[in-house]
């Protein structure tokens, strides 16, 4: 057979790929990954490794009376049974979460959601340890479970956290945010109001690879090695530290490849707790991986907000104001991944795209019998639920006033020349040019025409519906004075190391997750040092090898990492520079950087590359007065403000009036996150988030029974998108660069997620108003459209 | 009110299967229950196949599982015993690239054409694609999206991985038209 070396799939090639810099770059990652040459954590295989399983709660409220773990110790191959009383004793049966709660590795007293944690199992292989968790036998008082969140606060609900201290209710905070009176007055001289109910339902990240951990404690070197799923290792190392009494210098956090997080992957999980636990006791590797059932019904939901919108709007389509009431169910232990300033996230966001009189904001959280989260799949910390809220409300409007749900957004949008913009709750927007972005959106999408057969549609009885959503994102947290996790600025580290024959290695403070940063920061190093992308190796996810940081979510990499990687490979330009001006024996002030190499300015024969400018500094001879030997910096960037990528998506849905099924049959996606890196990159971002928005408009969530039954636990009831429920995407973008960004990059990889679910549910309201249906909730399944249809649309939860 | 108290499983018979996986032929003693997947992660290292779930949804896992003559079909490993695969030929993601290295068209099209992020989905996907070319050489968007609908990816949308396909099929059929010339 003859084999061609060479395939060429040139009906593809782009022609803005550049050699040096941003544009569209293959991926380094991809040549491991096709070959199934990934390492991710159930790759691992250390000598003597244990396999650990977890007993969960088959209760959602239950006392744990007795724990009998005598049958599953006499199990073969089994090496070491552990439960929440043996944990006591060792003060490590609870743990600090992310909200300065606590949470439970492994239940004492009571269980407080199904799936909780109560005992675990360390044994030869994965099989005997599943094989003894059968032995273990628990007793259990079964007490009411607290499920809807609306009746948490009731004085007869349940009392869920009898553990702390003084406490007497399910409250778990109260936030609100802009002037409570100003709104008022808005609203109560205004032409219009509009209210509506808006249910943003609890959803699952669910990463293809589940959470799990591989932990090593070397008791000879006193040091703990922890292979984890870890979107932000340099924090955990931290926690651990602190928790645990290892000194920090002595664990080693290691990030390898990972299989997606979306968010799930931020949180400390009691597995992790539990595999450092049983290698301590164990002296062995322990290795912990999930299945999938334990993830989606134990780890970090998203969402779950039950919102109460109101908007104050004149005659003619001017909004005024809008304020909203927010009940927001946490589960049973504040595990919220957010800023500690930030109880309800980036919420405050919910003033959208438009320039408003007023806003205000008022929210109380509370502990239910359900898994922690709330923060995670892609929501930049409760962006997703401000713009579902603000993109609903003003659909609900432009429904009140018969018009063009894309006329009123025009008509309302804050204005270029009104940027830096700061909004009613005090986020000050850094740049936006949003009408063009608008238009290329109806362009694209051919709105006018759009309109026209929808009509056409109508008057055959046909279904079809189209929905817009205009978002601002805020990503890249954030600025180190009023934003930290547990104590920790978000700033991110970046070291660059330029070795004698010009190649480089660049080390992040974060970790990526497939958004390709190998690609990605050698392209940003590349652009500012004029090194080829395939010359400089970028090194992540390893405590050890890499500087302190806050990791990959929020959208921050590029944002807060990606300015750290321009800003210290700028360090390193100007050290060369001053090199280079000993080498040409000319004044610093001559020198120009023409990327690549130094030119004495007006001789461009005069010049060195900036590769014989690294051998000159590791190499032989004098150096300027002052100057060390090497090339290399480092730098750890404290961004000023976060960045405010904003997009504008149009959405064409089709039902079927038979089965009330609904087809996505065109997306059209316009973002602007300024700066684009590698085009690429972003759009293959877009899509994954395209999709997460289809998921969860028309088939995800988390659902509970009365007894609190999670309903949602396996790939059987979680519905999650496969090829034949999305379509062929169509993006574009504008660019807006941030201005305060070093290389006016903003943030992208949350924005399709964010800004698309609310394209979708209006496009569903809109084919629905033939029946007078307003609004409906999430997710938008066949029964659920078949009853909004007959006007019988209820909340999901 | 009690939980956990089901019999023990100590059903450890043990079999010994031969079986030939990318090429190289393995001789293995296995417990009856051990699932091919883990046959293939944990007994022999081929740890590019992967698992993303428990219920057989989500085609992380798939590999070809045919005879010596022929290469056979996909097959989710997490739903095949390694028994089962006693006298198999398995071809994993692992044994796609030519003995120089050089890959297989669908792993440069996923390359080329941006249809891979965190790579978890991949070798599952790739190897679907792969039996799904065999079947139908020339697929239309559609026959290619129905064809990988057995495998869930979170990150790419999908879109990139049916524009690798369309163009690893297009690819695979100059190759056959070059050997019969």
């Amino acid at each position: 057979m003859t084999t061609v070396q060479d395939p060429k799939f040139t009906e593809f090639h782009d022609n803005d790929q550049k050699p040096v810099g941003f544009g569209r770059m293959l991926r380094k990652e991809d040549p491991r990954f096709v070959r199934g040459r990934g390492r991710y954590t159930d790759d691992i295989q250390l000598p003597g490794m244990l396999h650990l399983a977890i007993l969960r709660s088959p209760f959602a409220h239950a006392r744990v009376l007795s724990v009998d773990t005598s049958a599953a110790e006499a199990s073969p191959g089994v090496r070491l049974v552990v439960t929440g009383a043996m944990l006591a004793e060792k003060g490590l049966a609870w743990m600090p979460t992310l909200s300065n709660d606590v949470q439970a590795v492994l239940a004492t007293d009571k269980v407080r959601f199904q799936g909780q944690e109560v005992a675990f199992v360390v044994a030869d292989d994965r099989y005997a340890a599943r094989d003894a968790l059968e032995l273990i036998e628990v007793d259990y008082d079964v007490l009411e479970p607290v499920i809807d969140a609306r009746r948490a606060l009731e004085p007869d609900a349940p009392l869920i956290r009898d553990d702390l201290q003084g406490k007497e209710n399910n409250h778990v905070f109260d936030w609100e945010t802009g002037d409570e009176a100003a709104t008022e007055a808005v609203f109560a001289s205004a032409d219009v109001v509009v209210q509506e109910d808006i249910v943003y339902p609890r959803v699952h990240p669910a990463p293809m690879e589940t959470c799990g951990a591989v932990a090593d404690f070397d008791a000879v070197e006193g040091k703990l090695r922890l292979w984890s799923t870890t979107q932000a290792p340099h924090a955990h190392r931290t926690l651990y530290a602190i928790v645990s009494g290892i000194p920090e210098h002595k664990i080693q956090v290691i990030s390898p490849d990972l299989g997606g997080g979306f968010g799930n992957k931020v949180p400390i999980y009691p597995g992790y707790v539990c595999a450092i636990v049983g290698s301590i006791l164990t002296g062995k590797p322990v290795k912990w991986m999930e299945d999938r059932s334990e993830n989606l019904i134990s780890t970090g939901f998203a969402r779950d907000y039950i919102m109460r919108g109101e908007i104050a709007a004149t005659r003619d389509g001017r909004i005024l104001a809008i304020r909203t009431n927010v009940l927001a169910d946490h589960g049973a232990f504040n595990g919220t991944a957010a800023p500690v300033k930030y109880p309800a996230g980036f919420f405050g966001v919910f003033t959208g795209s438009y320039d408003l009189q007023a806003a205000y904001c008022k929210m109380t959280a509370v502990y239910t019998n359900k898994a922690p989260g709330g923060v995670a799949y892609a929501c930049s910390f409760r962006i997703t639920e401000a713009v579902y809220l603000v993109e609903r409300i003003v659909d609900c409007l432009a429904h009140e006033l018969d018009m063009d749900p894309a006329e009123l957004r025009l008509k309302n949008f804050i204005q270029p020349d009104q940027f830096p913009y700061e909004t009613k709750t005090g986020w000050v927007y850094d740049s936006g040019n949003y009408e063009p972005t608008m238009r290329l959106a109806m362009d694209m999408a051919g709105y006018a025409d759009l309109r026209k057969e929808q009509e056409e549609k109508r008057a055959r009885g046909e279904l079809m519906g189209i929905g817009i959503s205009f978002f601002t994102e805020a990503v890249g947290a954030g600025p180190r004075k009023n934003m930290d996790i547990l104590g920790l600025g978000m700033a991110d580290g970046c070291e660059l190391r330029v070795h004698p024959t010009g190649k480089a290695v660049v080390r992040l403070s974060v970790q990526t997750q497939g958004q390709g940063h190998e690609t990605t920061f050698a392209q940003i190093v590349a652009e500012e040092i004029g090194i080829p992308p395939a010359d400089i190796e970028v090194v992540h996810g390893d405590t050890d090898q890499t500087p302190f940081g806050l990791g990959t979510y929020g959208s921050r990499s590029t944002p807060v990492s990606g300015a750290a990687a321009a800003l210290v490979a700028r360090k390193v330009r100007d050290k060369a520079q001053i090199i280079a001006s000993g080498m040409l024996e000319v004044s610093v002030a001559d020198l120009e950087w023409v990327k690549g190499s130094f030119q004495v300015k007006g001789d461009p024969g005069k010049s060195v590359t900036i590769q014989d400018i690294a051998f000159r500094a590791h190499g032989a001879g004098d150096l300027p007065e002052g100057v060390e030997g090497g090339l290399e910096a480092q730098i750890c960037y404290n961004p000023s403000n976060l960045t405010y990528p904003h997009g504008a998506y149009i959405c064409v849905v089709d039902i079927d009036p038979g089965t009330a099924q609904v087809k996505v049959r065109r997306f059209v996606a316009v973002d602007d996150c300024g700066t684009r890196i590698n085009p690429m990159i972003i759009e293959g971002q877009i899509h994954g988030g395209l999709t997460d928005g289809v998921g969860m408009a028309l088939m995800e969530m988390i659902a509970f029974d009365e007894d609190g039954n999670c309903l949602g636990a396996s790939l059987m009831d979680y519905l999650i998108p496969t090829s034949l429920e999305v379509p062929d995407w169509e993006t574009g973008y504008t660019v807006t660069p941030s201005p305060h960004h070093p290389i006016g990059a903003k943030g992208v990889g949350e924005s399709a997620t964010v800004g698309s679910p609310p394209a979708i549910v209006n496009a569903v309201v809109d084919a629905l108003k033939p029946f007078g249906v307003r609004h409906a909730d999430m997710p938008l399944t066949p029964s659920r459209v078949w009853d909004a249809m007959r006007g019988r649309a209820t909340p999901p939860i | 009110m009690s939980s956990g108290t089901a019999a023990p499983s100590q059903a450890t018979s043990t079999s010994s299967i031969s079986v030939t996986v990318d090429g190289s032929r393995y001789t293995d003693t296995v417990e009856s229950r051990t699932l091919l997947v883990h046959y293939l992660r944990e007994t022999i290292g081929k740890v590019g196949t992967v698992i993303g779930c428990d219920t057989s949804n989500c085609g992380s896992c798939t590999v070809l599982l045919g005879t010596a003559d022929d290469p056979g079909h996909s097959v989710k490993s997490c739903s095949v015993l390694a028994v089962q695969a006693d006298g198999a030929n398995v071809t994993t993601v692992e044994g796609l690239a030519g003995p120089d290295g050089s890959l297989h068209a669908v792993q440069r099209a996923f390359h080329e054409l941006h249809g891979l992020q965190c790579g978890f989905c991949t070798p599952g996907m790739i190897i679907s694609a792969v039996d799904l070319l065999r079947d139908n050489p020339d697929p239309t968007d559609d026959e290619i999206r129905d064809g990988l609908s057995g495998n869930l990816c979170r990150c790419t949308g999908y879109q990139n991985i049916v524009r690798a396909v369309r163009a690893a099929g297009a690819e695979l059929r100059a190759q056959v038209t070059e050997v019969r010339r």
